[in-house]
């Protein structure tokens, strides 16, 4: 049993554990930004230590716990997106009636389940990790307390999790019924091709669909990422979508790979296409941010899975990619759209108006990641979709691109639509909006890297491609 | 005769606990719901006893049909109106509802049977004692056995957050 395996797991439990004593023992709540300074700063120490494990691909207790280079480079991803929301939400939990200190708690277990899921080598861990993540992310949904809006949330995420978590766990029931093994890699071993099998990946695809946001498993998500607290949006956006796919990818390329005989490239290759053509086409009419925002996530999810689709290095290696490209620039655009709607309180699209003359750093931030979901050259997300699409060009098949590619044109409309109303407009009142340094390194940063990385993407293609190797 | 005895034995149990289920969907009082949930378990705990995994047997009379079925009751309790007699109705989606249901328990049982299942035939292992269970938690799943408690943990936080409220306490 080799310990130091877990090393930056334990250090992200004694974070939490410590904040959530330190949250308990200091009696003023006007104190508890400073749990979200330490909370940053701890998970920064654990991003640095988490650099030092590449290269190391060992598994320890029996298989079960795996520490390779995929892993590593989804637990960067993870802790990536849990300091910007955690940067980003410095100043908003002051709206927060209560326990300030322990959101930031829970957003640092929220990120441990996580990290969990993505090393879990075995079923019964992945799963353990999985609800880790979800369990604390329905008290993160429904944390604006006396909000109805935010527990209808909550309790919505909580009946559709629980019974998604439900059919996911009776399709690894399955799985262990057919192979008498949950470890992952020695599931093939045992598999051929049998009714229930093709059934056990149906219900686990739908699991993972739900959690990916995938349509038809996306009807919680516009509601959920409407009432939820803003950050908690974008951290339900970004890491727990990446997380689905990390769990995913390790399952399907790895466990019950097409060898076996269920062709669940076909479910994916269905999932993907409508996943991009009804997510971009519901978001044409949205007139609110967090809504349109949600219908462009799932959208997003959809250009995902077609990396999925190609199913061999070079499709990974462009999920890695785009999984982390999009986590900067969505956390660019809910960045601003925290502090837009705190100071407005309104997440209308149409009260975006004039933002170019009030505050031009949000504007621009804003207008640099929207282009980037789009897609357009030369910023990162652009980069990102022509590595997936040329994934599974390099295979032959044509139609997903061309769906992709149709549909990313289509994207640009509603994405520049709320470009136009920012800088088009006159704002309804000329008031500046204060924007705090926290927020302002995070849009600073989240535009920087789009930007560079859209014209010299190597160093991120590099690490992504020595990730996606470790699997095969 | 050992044989006959099990099966009699599993054909008892299992009606119990498909019986017991249906009857937590169909009955309109719910603490009758709620009493036939616990039967549920009990029954399922007896098929893990037919299954030589006696603690995890025990496992589930104490937390199921114990703690879960009080805990349940407690709710109904604190939640309940004057009148318990159409505290469990039908919605509107009973049709709909028994479609889909046939049609996956249809699915479910063609997969099941046209399937072959490798049956592992070897003696019980001491897996299933508590022995077992206690080397496999701590020594191989020990991982999963610490995220459970951490999850506990944050449940019970985060429970304590959403009951207390924004109020001042």
């Amino acid at each position: 049993m080799n310990y130091s395996l877990l090393s930056t797991e334990m250090l992200m439990a004694a974070l939490g554990i410590g904040l959530l004593v330190l949250t308990i023992l200091s009696p003023r709540e006007k104190g508890h930004q400073g749990i979200g300074y330490a909370a940053v700063f701890g998970m920064v120490a654990i991003l640095v230590a988490t650099s030092f494990q590449y290269g190391i691909n060992e598994t320890t207790f029996r298989e079960i716990w795996i520490v390779d280079d995929f892993a590593v480079f989804m637990k960067q991803l993870f802790l990536v997106s849990a300091i910007f929301v955690t940067l980003s939400s410095l100043d908003y939990v002051r709206s927060l009636p209560k326990y300030h200190g322990e959101f930031f708690v829970m957003i640092i277990f929220a990120t441990l389940g996580m990290m969990v899921m993505a090393s879990a080598n075995d079923l019964i861990t992945l799963f353990v990790g999985m609800e880790l993540m979800t369990v604390t992310f329905f008290v993160l949904v429904s944390f604006l307390l006396g909000n109805g809006r935010s527990s209808e949330a909550g309790i919505k995420y909580l009946i559709l999790g629980a019974t998604s978590s439900a059919i996911m766990l009776y399709g690894m029931s399955l799985l262990y019924g057919l192979t008498g093994t949950t470890i992952i890699p020695e599931l093939v071993d045992g598999l051929t091709w049998s009714p229930a099998l093709a059934v056990a990946v149906i219900m686990i695809l739908a699991g993972f669909g739900f959690k990916i946001a995938a349509i038809p498993f996306h009807m919680w998500s516009p509601d959920i990422y409407e009432g939820a607290p803003t950050p908690i949006t974008a951290f339900l956006a970004v890491a727990s979508k990446a997380a689905g796919f990390a769990v995913m990818i390790r399952l399907f390329i790895q466990g019950v790979p097409v060898t076996t005989g269920v062709d669940w490239i076909v479910i994916i290759a269905g999932l993907a296409a409508i996943t991009m053509i009804v997510g971009n086409v519901i978001a044409i009419p949205q007139t609110n941010i967090k809504r349109m925002l949600a219908y462009s996530s799932i959208a997003q999810a959809g250009y995902l899975l077609v990396g999925m689709m190609a199913a061999d290095v070079a499709g990974i290696k462009s999920i890695l990619f785009y999984a982390m490209i999009y986590v900067f620039a969505n956390i660019g655009a809910f960045a601003v759209a925290i502090v837009v709607g705190k100071h407005l309180n309104s997440d209308k699209i149409s009260d975006y108006a004039g933002l170019g003359q009030r505050q031009p750093l949000l504007a621009i931030v804003m207008t640099v990641s929207l282009l980037s979901l789009a897609g357009i050259p030369p910023l990162a997300g652009f980069v990102g979709k022509l590595y997936l699409f040329a994934a599974i060009m390099d295979q032959g098949v044509l139609w997903p691109a061309f769906i992709g590619f149709v549909m990313s044109m289509i994207s640009v409309y509603y994405y520049l639509n709320v470009c136009l109303y920012m800088w088009r407009d006159d704002p309804k009142d000329d008031q500046p909006i204060h924007v705090s340094g926290a927020i302002k390194l995070t849009v600073v940063v989240s535009m920087v890297v789009t930007l560079v990385l859209g014209v010299y993407p190597q160093p991120l293609a590099e690490m992504a491609n020595i990730a996606a190797k470790a699997l095969f | 005769m050992n044989e006959t005895v099990y099966v009699i034995a599993f054909y008892i149990l299992a009606a119990i606990v498909l019986f017991s289920a249906i009857g937590v969907v169909v009955l309109k009082n719910i603490v009758h719901s709620a009493l036939l949930l616990a039967l549920t378990f009990v029954g399922v705990a007896g098929i893990y006893v037919l299954l030589n995994a006696d603690y995890l047997a025990a496992v589930q009379v104490m937390v199921y049909a114990g703690a879960i079925a009080i805990l349940i009751a407690f709710g109904v309790m604190l939640t309940r109106r004057p009148n318990m007699k159409e505290s469990n109705p039908f919605n509107s989606s009973a049709v709909v509802g028994f479609v889909v249901a046939a049609g996956l328990f249809g699915t479910m049982a063609w997969a099941i049977l046209t399937t072959t299942f490798p049956l592992g035939l070897t003696a019980p292992t001491d897996e299933i004692s508590v022995r077992g269970v206690a080397k496999l938690l701590l020594e191989d799943y020990t991982v999963s056995f610490e995220a459970a408690a951490l999850l506990l943990t944050v449940a019970m936080a985060g429970a304590i957050i959403i009951a207390k409220g924004a109020k001042k306490a």
